[in-house]
């Protein structure tokens, strides 16, 4: 057993006036508590008011995407070995909190609809599977993972500044994912909703998503693909 | 009389969860142009579809030569022939159509040389009625779920279906005829408690596996649409039956796909063996999961575990060709070094068998309506995939079914939706005076609860009842005794304290909401359990051992039949089951061997 030490963003709008960073510490078991959201939940059952969200678990769901010591993260798969203390924590940056370290993502899921998130092919689909090469396929990978955390758009300075008229990387990524599957029909269309001063050239290549995304997955990179469809259509 | 009145919101259909199940109701629902509202606890992405790895089965021939009868056959010797054979042929025919479907959507399987949908080995999938393993389980790399639950999220936002992101359903609305009315359910950002007036209502609710203390389930499975369907007076099916899937990562409860063992892996035991050539001659490491788990508990059990406590075995993937783990199991190395600190490539991963998958639930028949004892239906009430009880899993469910129950249940529920609307379009019958006062008494008890239990020390107390005393192995005693023990926590869940008595966003309150569900789904579990003396699928106990006159220790004379719970007076009652498939011979009964 180990005393750690953290210091974590609360704010409850029924009862106060402002946030503010609660210091807290607790005693762990690193055998057993490897991952910050097993410290998360030993508070919680100290303090039934901490509130977060998560899910899975393992990653994968994308629910307790958070702020970890200034660097965005899922807590789930945070090794709390590797943590600085005190370890702070606090909810994404750039969207409104709601309480504690629960942020209203409306417009982060509000520009991932923007891009039409499904596949558009109005073809008659015949009657087995439509067929496409693993090669093809394979162009997929590194875009149909991700798991809408958020923690790439909300660590992204140009997100901040206009999350109603940029994408974001999460978006992005995503929309990359529909031009490059071969059986999508509207790459096209798609491209001309994306070439605009904000939707999509608002991205500097600051890169912070690519290091921040959990998954591993790299929307600076899809985002550079598009903007060289772009360029190779327009000549 | 009721005096407290709360908002009422009127749709055609209310559907109640966002994972597979939900969504795939959800499609058929928007673009038949009702007017349906999908209630879920969290975004639908979120959703523990998204956590499912293997594949989704669908006898699609396309790598070798398949059939939909065998597909079937399997199943119901999956079930251990509790399945009902009428459900599990619709499922297995409609199988092919609808993975296509999902392909159609957008879903992105992997794909063979021909660039048709990848299929990989997987436990209990053979070919020509049990004779060989057979290439059945359609794929994206190790993240079917995942591939799966966000191509059908992107099909429903195409199809503009009307989300409630973050509610939480509280409770079924049901009159006095029996009919039901619809949900009353709770805004978590605001509080709001609100109702949700509908001519149908869809449960996909999914599982319950936080019963169990170990379980490779999330935190948000509770098996909330169990507790509603038990307050409301409706029977569970089956609840005794729950899968412990063998390869959940030591210490962490993490899934390790059977598609690992597809891919070919290999369990061993301490001295190295490749142990499930004993147990499963013909299909060894590819036997069905009830079968594995036990072999597993069983040589932990006698000494051969692995590591300082010898408490777990290794599944060995080492000699695979690393190309092969980074394009077929990519997640799986991800989870490996994450939850047990080791690569895959170099070394076997610990696993233990962990609870995963809850057979039973509510009763249905195969068009998705839910279903009275009796067999007649349960006016304005449906329910599709983990949740429901159809049943195709009977006593254990095979690998990939799970995914497939989903797509075509949630479709079969929908279509039964549009067909009864459409037969009565304006059929909105009234809610009755004092429909929300039970579900209200229960907020304000919470509310002003003092000097009550912890919501999180007793539901570790019932975790650790379920993980011990209905587990892998069953013992008369230990059931007995956990009847019991389960009777006295319920008592505690109905004095719960919170100490956040917050309007918004109140986790704790959410938390003690679900422990008056799981609690149900326990009780139901233990009681079933400790009722059913025979060993079937994965239900096995040391009092029904295997014999000459009862292989495996299965009872067919007495205990072919279906458990159903009842709530009111914690009593059983029993249902056949169906034996008799929609068009073909019944797959009689035989000893299960794999």
């Amino acid at each position: 057993m180990s005393t750690m030490q953290f210091k974590i963003y609360r704010y409850d709008p029924d009862k106060d006036n402002a946030p503010y960073m609660q210091d807290i510490s607790i005693e762990v078991d690193p055998a057993i508590d490897r991952k910050l959201l097993d410290v998360l939940t030993k508070l919680k059952a100290k303090d039934d008011s901490l509130s977060y969200r998560r899910s899975c678990r393992e990653g994968i769901c994308g629910s307790d995407a958070m702020n970890i010591n200034g660097k965005n993260g899922l807590a789930c798969l945070t090794e709390i070995s590797e943590l600085k203390q005190p370890v702070v924590l606090r909810p994404l940056p750039g969207l409104p909190v709601i309480r504690d370290l629960i942020v209203d993502m409306t417009q982060f899921f509000k520009q991932y609809h923007s891009i039409k998130p499904y596949l558009i092919n109005d073809s008659p689909p015949p009657e087995r599977e439509r067929l496409q090469t693993p090669e093809d396929r394979e162009e997929l990978n590194g875009l149909y993972e991700c798991i809408l955390c958020a923690c790439c758009s909300t660590s992204c300075p140009s997100f901040w500044w206009n999350p109603d008229k940029f994408v974001g990387p999460a978006g992005l990524l995503n929309a990359y994912r529909f031009i490059a599957d071969t059986r999508d029909e509207a790459t096209n269309a798609r491209l001309d909703d994306l070439e605009d001063p904000y939707r999509l050239f608002r991205c500097h290549s600051i890169m912070n998503c690519v290091e921040v995304c959990p998954k591993g997955l790299n929307p600076t990179q899809a985002i550079g693909k598009i903007k060289e469809m772009m360029v190779r259509r327009a000549i | 009389m009721s005096k407290i009145t709360i908002p009422v919101r009127k749709f055609d259909a209310v559907i109640v969860g966002a994972g597979g199940a939900g969504l795939r109701a959800a499609i058929q629902l928007s673009e038949a142009g009702l007017k349906t509202a999908v209630l879920s606890k969290v975004f639908p992405t979120r959703s523990h579809t998204v956590a499912a790895q293997g594949g989704v089965s669908a006898s699609l021939g396309n790598s070798e030569e398949d059939h939909w009868h065998w597909h079937m056959y399997d199943t119901v010797k999956g079930s251990d022939w509790l399945g009902d054979q009428d459900a599990i042929e619709y499922m297995c025919r409609k199988a092919p159509e609808a993975v296509v479907e999902l392909e159609h959507f957008g879903m992105p399987f992997d794909r063979t040389d021909e660039g048709k949908i990848y299929q990989r080995p997987f436990g209990g999938h053979m070919s020509n009625f049990g004779e060989k393993p057979v290439r059945r389980a359609c794929a994206a790399a190790d993240r079917t779920g995942h591939a799966m639950l966000h191509a059908l999220y992107q099909r429903n936002v195409r199809a503009n279906t009307q989300f409630f992101v973050e509610w939480m359903a509280l409770d079924l609305i049901r009159d006095a005829e029996g009919q039901v009315l619809g949900v009353i359910a709770l805004e978590m950002e605001t509080g709001d408690v609100v109702a949700f007036h509908a001519k149908a209502t869809i449960f996909a609710t999914g599982g319950a596996g936080r019963i169990y203390y170990s379980s490779t389930n999330a935190f948000i499975n509770t098996g909330d649409g169990l507790g509603m369907a038990a307050r409301a007076g409706i029977a569970l099916e089956d609840m005794e039956f729950w899968q412990f899937h063998p390869t959940g990562v030591a210490g962490a409860g993490v899934l390790i796909t059977e598609g690992v063992r597809g891919e070919g892996g290999i369990l061993r035991n301490s001295d190295n063996e490749r142990f499930m050539e004993r147990y499963a001659p013909n299909a060894k490491d590819l036997a069905s999961r009830d079968v594995v788990s036990r072999a597993m508990v069983t040589e932990i059990n006698e000494g051969r575990g692995c590591g300082p406590h010898k408490d777990f075995v290794l599944l060995d993937i080492t000699h695979l060709d690393p190309a092969t783990i980074m394009k077929r199991l990519p997640g799986i190395r991800e989870i490996s070094i994450q939850f047990a600190g080791i690569d895959p490539i170099k070394a076997p991963i610990p696993v233990v068998p962990t609870c995963h998958y809850q057979m039973g639930g509510i009763p249905t028949n195969y068009h998705g309506q839910a279903v009275n004892p009796d067999g007649s239906t349960i006016k304005g009430f449906y329910a599709a995939g983990e949740c429901a009880c159809a049943s195709v899993h009977g006593a254990n469910r095979l690998g990939t079914n799970s995914l497939l129950d989903l797509l075509v249940f949630g479709k079969s529920s929908g279509d039964s939706v549009i067909e009864a609307i459409n037969a009565d379009p304006k059929g909105l019958k009234e809610l009755p005076a004092d429909f929300a006062d039970r579900t209200l008494a229960r907020l304000n008890r919470l509310n002003t609860q003092k000097g009550g239990a912890s919501v999180n020390e007793t539901r570790l107390e019932m975790q650790r009842t379920m993980q011990k005393h209905c587990g892998v192995f069953r013992f008369k005693d230990m059931l007995v005794e956990g009847v019991s023990k389960i009777c006295d926590i319920e008592k505690a869940v109905h004095l719960t304290e919170i100490g956040d008595k917050s309007q918004t966003w109140n986790t704790a309150r959410v938390e003690a909401l679900e422990l008056d569900n799981l609690i149900e789904v326990a009780k139901s579990t233990m009681v079933s359990a400790e009722a059913r003396k025979e060993s079937r699928g994965a239900h096995v106990r040391d009092d029904a051992p295997d014999t000459a006159a009862n292989p495996n220790g299965r009872d067919d004379e007495v205990w072919l039949k279906h458990s159903l719970w009842h709530r009111e007076g914690n009593r059983l009652s029993y249902k056949p089951v169906n034996l008799k498939p929609l068009s073909v011979e019944t797959i009689a009964l035989k000893t299960r061997a794999y």
